[in-house]
């Protein structure tokens, strides 16, 4: 542990604890302001036009008839962006308006701003467009052949990434394949995208209040799009209704600014439910060949891949998803010799980017449906083939990266096998949710087959491949109280709760307040690859160990003692020479410091070619076992419980993590069971909650959750990123637990290899005869 | 239906309050009214369609999901907002204490319905708070500690009642 200096934490709110969040009492009282409850004074309203077609090339926009209507002020296209004409995360691909060619149903084209919401809306359908429309390209394996039309000047090809390693010509004993395919989830935060702008009183600059993962990033390309300096742009962290990746990309950001710049006065924008479906990216929908060579006692000597990952028209963060994917595809599992070939493309089809658990949710739903063949083929039970190949700290990944985390994949499997199996069905129900189908009446307790599967997940934590991974805090210390400033984006998860709890058991002072969440500071990175209790953490620990050095300087100095002999107990400093001891509050009466850090995690590399270096920077790892009752007719399935355990090396705040670990599981059952975003020609066929389902509170099962806490010697005070793991095993685990509860039914079935899964599908597999 | 003899101009009661709602549009859902017109934004909207609960309401008593009522078909209901319980409410209390709380714009909707629940049946079993939540989406919960949280008031009025 990095902290050395602290004894024990005592301090009331200190790390390990749970105290409740600064923000709970707002949020239930309804005071809390989300970016979509944001106003200002003389406030204008602002909607996008987007593309009907998938592709098209745009030959005119008229926007003389919706100017000329009474209460529309202005209306922007692509010639009314006066700095750089696109966007994006890692490559700027993306036109803030589509000027000539427009590449998927729902790109904006031009952004109007009224008095009021109507006045928009009627404006938007007087804008005419003319298009010629083109072939669209939705097929992503065609999107890969050298030969397709290319959609983007960039070309269609995203990025190709290989691993390869060991001895390819060996062959096992066993050999298990199949080609697995996962639908495309969308974050469905509750909190839709909304941003407020105010423009400057000098019309140059302007302030924009936005609900984002990554405050810093955005104002990059804010800047780049208005033709600003950084510095004539603030941005405000509007209050944030969840995020999940789906907020790392911009959205609406660049048209409200442009368009309070236009008029003048703060415009505001926020998007429908439908609409954003189309205004952020979603989780890449996957094709994925895998093949397992194993000995015949069940040890993985080879595994071949091949990942196919939609991106959709344009970028986002598509390379660095595809990284991941085929980085993980060994799982948390000892591998020598790898083939592995994945491929990220442009499509026609709905962009897609950052999702909890960014590829590794793919590749892990193909290599835990895997391990179950292989366990099968070699008469193993699940676990056993698991334990029999788990990874461990210090091996060497099919990058050739060893694994320098704590690696405690067997005590994973070990607590699984421990935890108690949940009682079998009641023979005599008291309510239809406890039988699937819930509510709607249709099983009988007769048809209720149960089923037990397992899953395992190694995740990468924080960014790869050289990325300069940085987060900045400011701890400021008067009058007794500690006031911390960042930027990091607190989107639920939970920082603002943490980082006093750091600065409590760190500086031994229980008053500890927040500096608004804004660019007023050094950028904090993205809230995203479970990353901001690693780096934000380690940067506000880092600010307060200095405000701590500085204090400890000052004692010394004035009483003459030796500073490196002090330490923070709980509440009270310690000369530990003779044992002499002052209340903190007592000793910081009067002193003013001020100290602001920017933390880095190690550095990583890009990986070459053939897919090697050590480019990512730590891992965490995690197992799932779902219970379920399956009415294998019907294909109809309730999830009855999931136990987990998981890999945090320290629980700075138990009831957090907790939090994201049923929340994550949550997202992992949606994507198992009912989550997917269904286009035809491109055009989103469920752009609703209607339609989109995810998870509601008869959907979920309890959640029995164990806590590995090994301290990882690499993180700040120890802790592991807690946020995407529990939603990447979850998935196969359930699915598993399905096809289990198939095989007790005594029908023959087939290998299941689809989420989400549809009631079809199951009744495909037991019954290979019925056909689409 | 009430007669509105000018569709500009109609009163509605709102947390026992009554405000004059003008230069509304008459077809304007309660949401949009108690959100843009009144200025009462604890009610959230997630996915105009009834779907989410974040916009959950008391009327007379009842839930409703206030995107789904039209707001000038109201003017004789007493309305109850999230701002309405009065702060700090067991079950408002409950759900910041036991982590029902992350993002929390299903809060409010969800309050709403866990109020109305316990005030329709102070003694649910799990099932029966599954039901009546089942209507309120949360996306970052897992909704196990909002389970938690409703079992906490319960318990909590079950011990001030013995």
């Amino acid at each position: 542990m990095s902290d050395l200096g602290v004894r024990e934490s005592v301090v009331r709110g200190g790390i390990g604890q749970s105290p409740l969040r600064p923000d709970g009492v707002a949020k239930s009282e309804g005071s809390y302001a989300f970016s979509s409850d944001l106003s200002a004074d003389n406030m204008l309203i602002g909607k996008t036009l987007r593309s009907p077609h998938q592709h098209a090339r745009i030959l005119r926009i008229d926007t003389s008839k919706a100017l000329a209507m009474n209460g529309v002020h202005t209306i922007i296209t692509a010639d009314d962006v006066p700095g750089k004409p696109t966007y994006g995360l890692i490559s700027s691909d993306q036109p803030v308006f589509a000027s000539d060619v427009v590449r998927y149903i729902g790109e904006p084209i031009a952004a109007v701003v009224a008095d009021d919401e109507d006045i928009c809306a009627r404006a938007l359908a007087a804008i005419e467009v003319e298009y010629e429309v083109l072939p669209a390209l939705t097929d992503a394996r065609l999107a890969a052949d050298p030969t397709t039309t290319q959609i983007h000047p960039e070309g269609n090809v995203i990025r190709e990434q290989n691993v390869i390693c060991g001895d390819l010509s060996i062959v096992g004993d066993v050999i298990v394949e199949d080609r697995y395919t996962i639908g495309m989830q969308d974050q469905a935060f509750l909190g839709l995208e909304a941003a407020l702008a105010i423009p400057d009183p000098d019309g140059v600059g302007v302030e924009c209040h936005v609900a984002t993962q990554w405050l810093h990033e955005d104002l990059g390309q804010i800047a780049a799009c208005l033709n600003l300096p950084e510095t004539s742009i603030r941005l405000v962290l509007g209050g944030v209704g969840g995020a999940f990746g789906g907020r790392e990309d911009i959205s609406l950001q660049v048209h409200v600014c442009l368009l309070a710049l236009a008029t003048g006065r703060p415009v505001k924008m926020h998007y429908s439910r439908s609409e954003s479906f189309l205004g952020h990216v979603h989780r890449h929908p996957a094709e994925i060949w895998m093949r397992h060579h194993a000995t015949n006692d069940g040890r993985i000597v080879k595994i071949e891949a091949e990942y196919i990952f939609d991106g959709g028209a344009y970028a986002s963060t598509s390379s660095a998803v595809l990284v991941n994917a085929v980085t993980h595809t060994q799982g948390p599992y000892k591998c020598e010799n790898a083939h592995v070939r994945g491929v990220a493309v442009r499509t026609n089809n709905l962009p897609c980017g950052a999702m909890r658990g960014f590829g590794v949710v793919q590749a892990c739903f193909a290599h835990e449906r895997q391990m179950d063949l292989l366990a099968e083929q070699c008469n193993l039970d699940p676990l056993e083939i698991r334990r029999l190949n788990a990874m461990t700290t210090g091996d060497r990944l099919i990058t050739g990266q060893v694994v320098e985390s704590v690696a405690p994949v067997s005590e994973i499997i070990s607590g699984l096998a421990a935890m108690p199996e949940p009682p079998a069905q009641a023979p005599s129900l008291h309510h239809p949710y406890e039988l699937p189908g819930g509510a709607g009446n249709t099983t009988r307790t007769s048809d209720v087959i149960r089923g037990v599967g397992y899953g395992l997940a190694i995740k990468n934590l924080m960014y790869s491949e050289a990325f300069d991974d940085y987060s900045t805090a400011r701890c400021m210390l008067s009058n007794g109280i500690v006031t911390l400033k960042f930027a990091t984006a607190e989107v639920g998860q939970g920082f603002i709760t943490i980082a006093p709890q750091i600065a409590r058991t760190t500086l031994g002072l229980e008053d500890v307040r927040l500096d608004p969440i804004d660019t007023g500071v050094g950028s904090a990175g993205s809230t995203s690859a479970s990353r901001q209790t690693w780096m934000s953490g380690g940067a506000v620990e880092a600010a307060c160990l200095k405000v701590r050095q500085l204090i400890f300087e000052h004692v010394a100095a004035s009483t003459g003692c030796d500073a490196f002999a002090l330490v923070i107990e709980g509440q009270t400093l310690v000369d530990t020479t003779n044992e002499k001891r002052w209340p903190m509050t007592e000793i910081v009466s009067g002193l003013e410091f001020d100290e602001e850090v920017e933390f880095r995690h190690r550095p990583t590399v890009p990986l070459d070619e053939n897919g090697q270096g050590d480019c990512h920077t730590a891992f965490a790892f995690v197992g799932h076992r779902a219970v379920v009752d399956v009415d294998v007719e019907l294909g109809l399935v309730r999830v009855v419980e999931i136990a987990t355990v998981q890999d945090v090396g320290r629980a700075l705040n138990p009831l957090s993590v907790i939090g994201q670990i049923e929340g994550g599981i949550a997202q992992g059952l949606g994507l198992a069971l009912m989550e997917e975003i269904i286009q035809r020609d491109g055009r989103i066929m469920n752009p609703s909650f209607t339609d989109y389902l995810i998870p509601t509170i008869a959907d979920m099962p309890p959640v029995t959750a164990k806590l590995i806490e090994i301290p990882d010697p690499q993180a700040p005070m120890g802790a592991k990123g807690v946020g995407e793991p529990p939603t990447i095993s979850s998935t196969p685990a359930i699915i598993a637990a399905i096809q289990d509860a198939m095989g007790r039914s005594g029908a023959s079935t087939t290998h299941l290899t689809r989420v989400p899964i549809r009631p079809s599908d199951i009744a495909k597999a037991v019954n290979s005869t019925l056909r689409d | 239906m009430t007669y509105i003899s000018d569709e500009k101009h109609f009163e509605l009661t709102v947390n026992g309050s009554k405000y004059q709602v003008k230069d509304s549009f008459l077809g304007a859902s309660l949401l949009s009214v108690l959100r843009d017109h009144i200025g009462l934004t604890g009610s959230k909207g997630a996915c105009e369609e009834g779907e989410c609960g974040s916009c959950s309401v008391l009327l007379d008593g009842n839930l409703v999901c206030s995107c789904l009522v039209l707001a000038a078909s109201v003017t004789q209901s007493s309305i109850v907002t999230v701002e309405g319980l009065g702060g700090a409410t067991d079950v408002q209390q409950a759900f910041v204490e036991c982590g029902a709380i992350q993002c929390g714009f299903c809060s409010p909707g969800l309050i709403m319905a866990a109020t109305n629940l316990l005030d329709r049946n102070p003694e649910p079993a799990p099932d029966d708070v599954r039901e009546a939540l089942a209507g309120n989406l949360c996306r970052c919960t897992g909704y196990g500690r909002i389970l938690e949280a409703v079992q906490v008031a319960v318990d909590g009025r079950k011990r001030d009642n013995s």
